[in-house]
């Protein structure tokens, strides 16, 4: 029986020492009508072997074709250390760590993954992780709720240069509880939020405006004028950023005259791989002032009966198992094993090594941008600065011409005309460290063919 | 035993220069969005690295390396085949944009995973985009709004759970923008339905219910309590926390269920990870089929797409940016295979045969029961009242000193309901040797206590470190480490 190690005695001796006749003796108080009938549509059970082929075929079909494609999930070099150690058994098979004195290595872990997001916003609190980098925004505008007192409203303004898909969960995740999110339009030039948008608010019980850098555009947003201005205006500044671009970017602690007041995003380009969407991580960081209104788990240092250093969970009377409907969310089971994983992608690379390749990340993409723009049919959508990330226009439907790039092995990046409509045929593409000169080359002729030909069209 | 923090071994200059390019870049980020300040990252080599994070790994009880027994959490084997062929670079290295057809491969997993599990629970639809339990909860109780709303039924906002609820029903329920309402259970462990009828009304939403329940036994009359539930208006939630209790032998849609999220890294044995990722995909019946959450993998007999907000325009959205832990679920998908339709009901005959073996021969051992009389389902709930009456001695000093022994200590104090307890889940993995030498340990640590009481207060002795200063932790807060 696979991965079940009783034996035929043993099986006798325990129901011996229970008493009872046989395993169904076991189920006796479920009412005979509810007992389930033969599982028919489950398939006959498979070896580790067979099993291995079949995935293998099925991981082969799905190819390996060059990606260009980032739009919140970010393809970076993942070095052979992080998962070697991410899927050791006593990282890979632990659970939360209830009883912090078995669980030292992990906790250690989260207070140095802690630590490292703490600084790299430029904040002074970081939880330990949330799902993922839409649910972080939806939960980080709850907190700005709890944490924003004099603000009655619930109102919270939200650029329309925020991820789309944030946008939905957004909705989905905060909308219950009667939070109202108003869309800011973006400068069709520059395809960012400017101040201007904001001054129909001013005087307004606004809770939060949400700033995200670089926003999904790839755009990067005059993060200090944005924060000024809605702190003037009396309202708190939720940002969401790129953590591998704030090796090179200005920290959201440091936006403006005092810095944002919570801070989140998506962390799988910390070591995560794409993995076809999942699973990734949320992050969250926050003034001290606000730590109390914070969701999700939290690590302190503290000492044992001897004196010693040790690490556990804290500031637990937030959380559901004790405050129970009271609780700052419903948030149980996290994301540690993918924190466990950017902890050890950070300590590699090293502030050094995240410059690198944020600054890389830069640079290819304006490689990418200038070869694909040189394109027939093809130009830019928004001038200004950008991070790795570019909105492009293109003379025709972006889908057409995305499945026959695709049909050449090439993820060209992803259509937002439909997200966007007043854009166009809008083709936002992303250039990270990983894409080669080649590689761009590769992508800026097949894109030539494709525009070429009749078929596209 | 202490391995020092990873900034401890950082000196200035050092790093892994094989992970990064080289090359000297000028990126042209305007000077007034550059940051200033190099982020406190540690410099280390690689070795260094990778050394500090074995050794802290090594820190850690984990199933792959102790008897995990923790209640509520089945902590079973985590095979690892799972993990290997989740992690073949097809799947692995593919963007969650890309074309469909350039996904077909991993679709299908998905979508046979949709319908097995459809097929275990009984329920009409699968969604599997919940990243944890918790979000299944979320997306449950959001779908039991949106069809209440959909008829125009708004007074309907509260949500009934019993006091043995696990605490993200309550929170998931405010979290939806809904009031709870908690409701007793009986000495023996059952609803109290008097109490439920007087609960029930015009404002019911629907009841959150785990069966077996969190105090580990069946609740037999769960057809009066669907009825009970229905004829009011409200609709029935079914908490996947016990499934592994009941897998093949009973179906959630059978018992009258309405809706149902499952802990995909309970049942079907995706790694816990140190605290996630879990998965918490959701069934539904008929009448919920419009609320699903997206996104969902449709087939047309041709091909495999996401179905999307046109092909479900009453959906209650999008719980995540793409789709959810894909990854975990195709570990669940790979398990599942693994299983087969001969070995689903395997897992709750077992997880319930060590249950049953287990609780028995520790009231064998002169334990006390908090249900006594009633069958375990995949766990069970000592209650320590009488040591701590007797020697002064509580159940959280018994988890203490049975990581002493080796164990990872059963769940504490949950339920809230009973004293000075432990709730006891052995899964179906572990082999009687392994049951047998945790009574052994319990024995062993009773008799210390009886003797030497002192010895349980001051455990564990033999880890990393000693019982940790939890106030301190709260009070002087120290949650980010800082350069002297």
């Amino acid at each position: 029986m696979p991965f079940i190690p009783h034996t035929a005695d043993d099986i006798r001796d325990m129901l011996t020492a229970i008493g009872a006749r046989d395993t169904e003796a076991l189920f006796d108080e479920i009412p005979a009508g509810l007992r389930a009938r033969a599982l028919d549509a489950i398939p006959p059970a498979l070896s580790e072997m067979e099993v291995g082929r079949l995935m293998s075929a099925r991981a082969g079909a799905d190819g390996q074709p060059l990606n260009f494609i980032g739009a919140g999930a970010y393809e970076h070099h993942v070095p052979a250390a992080v998962w070697a150690i991410v899927t050791r058994g006593e990282f890979y098979s632990a659970y939360t760590p209830y009883q912090a004195e078995a669980s030292q290595g992990t906790l250690q872990l989260l207070y140095e993954f802690q630590s490292m997001m703490a600084s790299l916003t430029g904040m002074a609190a970081s939880n330990a992780s949330l799902y993922d980098g839409a649910t972080a925004l939806g939960e980080a505008c709850l907190m700005a709720v709890r944490a924003h007192r004099k603000s009655k409203s619930q109102r919270i303004l939200v650029p329309a240069a925020v991820n789309p898909a944030y946008r939905d969960v957004l909705q989905a995740v905060a909308g219950g509880q009667n939070l109202a999110f108003e869309l800011l339009p973006y400068d069709p030039r520059g395809g960012t939020t400017t101040t201007a948008s904001l001054e129909k608010y001013r005087g307004e019980d606004i809770t939060a405006l949400v700033v995200q850098q670089p926003n999904f555009f790839g755009s990067l947003e005059d993060v200090d004028a944005l924060t000024d201005w809605a702190h003037e205006a009396g309202m708190l500044v939720i940002a969401v950023v790129n953590p591998v671009s704030l090796a090179v970017l200005k920290p959201p602690g440091e936006w403006g005259t005092t810095g944002a007041d919570i801070v989140c995003g998506e962390g799988q380009p910390l070591g995560v791989p794409l993995s076809s969407g999942g699973p990734y991580f949320g992050f969250m960081t926050t003034r001290m002032e606000h730590v109390r209104q914070m969701p999700g788990r939290i690590v302190g240092r503290t000492v044992d009966l001897d004196g010693k250093p040790g690490f556990t969970l804290t500031l637990q009377a937030r959380e559901q198992h004790i405050r129970r409907s009271k609780a700052t969310s419903n948030i149980c089971t996290n994301q540690g094993l993918l924190v466990t994983a950017a902890t050890i992608y950070m300590s590699l690379v090293g502030p050094r090594g995240l410059a690198q390749v944020a600054s890389t990340c830069v640079q290819r993409s304006a490689v990418l941008v200038a070869a694909l723009a040189r394109v027939p049919g093809v130009r830019v959508a928004f001038d200004g600065p950008r991070f790795h990330e570019a909105v492009l226009l293109l003379d025709r439907p972006v889908r057409g011409v995305l499945e026959a790039l695709a049909a050449r092995g090439i993820v060209g990046g992803c259509d937002i005309s439909r997200d966007y409509p007043s854009l166009g045929n809008a083709l936002l593409v992303c250039a990270t460290e990983t894409r080669t000169l080649q590689d761009i080359e590769t992508y800026a002729r097949a894109l030539t063919d494709v525009m070429q030909s009749a078929a596209a069209a | 035993m202490r391995e020092q923090l990873i900034f401890e071994h950082s000196r200035a200059g050092r790093s892994a220069e094989a992970q990064y390019p080289l090359a000297a870049v000028a990126d042209g980020v305007p000077e007034h969005l550059r940051r200033r300040s190099a982020p406190l990252l540690p410099e280390v080599s690689e070795l260094q690295a990778v050394r500090h994070f074995t050794r802290l790994s090594q820190l850690n009880f984990s199933i792959d390396t102790h008897f995990y027994p923790l209640g509520s959490c089945t902590m079973k084997y985590n095979p690892r085949a799972c993990n290997q062929y989740a992690m073949l670079p097809g799947f692995l290295g593919r963007h969650p944009l890309a074309p469909e057809s350039t996904g077909q491969g991993i679709l299908q997993c998905l979508h046979e995973l949709q319908e097995m599990l459809k097929e275990v629970t009984g329920m009409r639809g699968v969604s599997l985009t919940p990243m944890a339990g918790a979000q299944g909860e979320f997306a449950g109780v959001a779908m039991i709004r949106a069809y209440h709303r959909a008829r125009g039924d708004l007074a309907r906002t509260v949500i009934i759970v019993p006091d043995a609820a696990h605490g993200t029903n309550p929170a998931t329920a405010t979290m939806c923008g809904c009031t709870v309402k908690e409701i007793p259970s009986l000495a023996n462990g059952d609803i109290d339905l008097d109490a439920l009828r007087s609960a029930v009304g015009p404002q019911t939403a629907g009841i959150m219910l785990t069966n077996p329940s969190t105090l580990g036994v069946f609740e037999r009359r769960i057809g009066e309590v669907a009825e009970i539930v229905h004829d009011a208006g409200g609709l029935l939630y079914y908490d996947g926390a016990n499934l592994n209790a009941i897998l093949g032998k009973v179906r959630p849609g059978d018992m009258g269920f309405d809706v149902i999220h499952m802990n995909l890294h309970k049942t079907f044995s995706t790694p816990h990870g140190g605290g996630g990722p879990g998965s918490g995909a959701v069934g539904v019946s008929e009448r919920l089929l419009p609320f699903m959450p997206m996104p969902i993998v449709g087939y047309d007999g041709q091909a495999y797409r996401w179905l999307d907000e046109n092909d479900l325009p009453q959906t209650i959205g999008r719980l995540s940016a793409f789709m959810g832990n894909t990854g975990v679920l195709l570990r669940a998908y790979v398990y599942m295979r693994m299983l087969g339709r001969e070995g689903m009901h395997r897992v709750s005959e077992f997880a319930t045969l060590n249950a049953n073996y287990l609780m028995t021969k520790l009231v064998e051992a002169g334990f006390e029961l908090a249900y006594p009389g009633r069958r375990a389902g995949h766990e069970f709930i000592v209650t320590l009242r009488r040591e701590a009456r007797d020697y002064g001695t509580t159940a959280m000093d018994f988890a203490k000193r049975l990581l002493d022994y080796g164990f990872h200590a059963p769940t504490t104090y949950f339920p809230l309901l009973v004293p000075e307890c432990l709730l006891i889940e052995p899964t179906e993995t572990e082999s009687k040797e392994e049951l047998d030498a945790f009574v052994a340990a319990m024995v062993a640590i009773r008799e210390e206590a009886q003797t030497d009481p002192a010895k349980l207060k001051g455990a564990p002795y033999t880890l990393p470190v000693r019982r940790l200063d939890d106030v301190r932790a709260a009070k002087q807060l120290d949650i980010a480490w800082k350069a002297a």
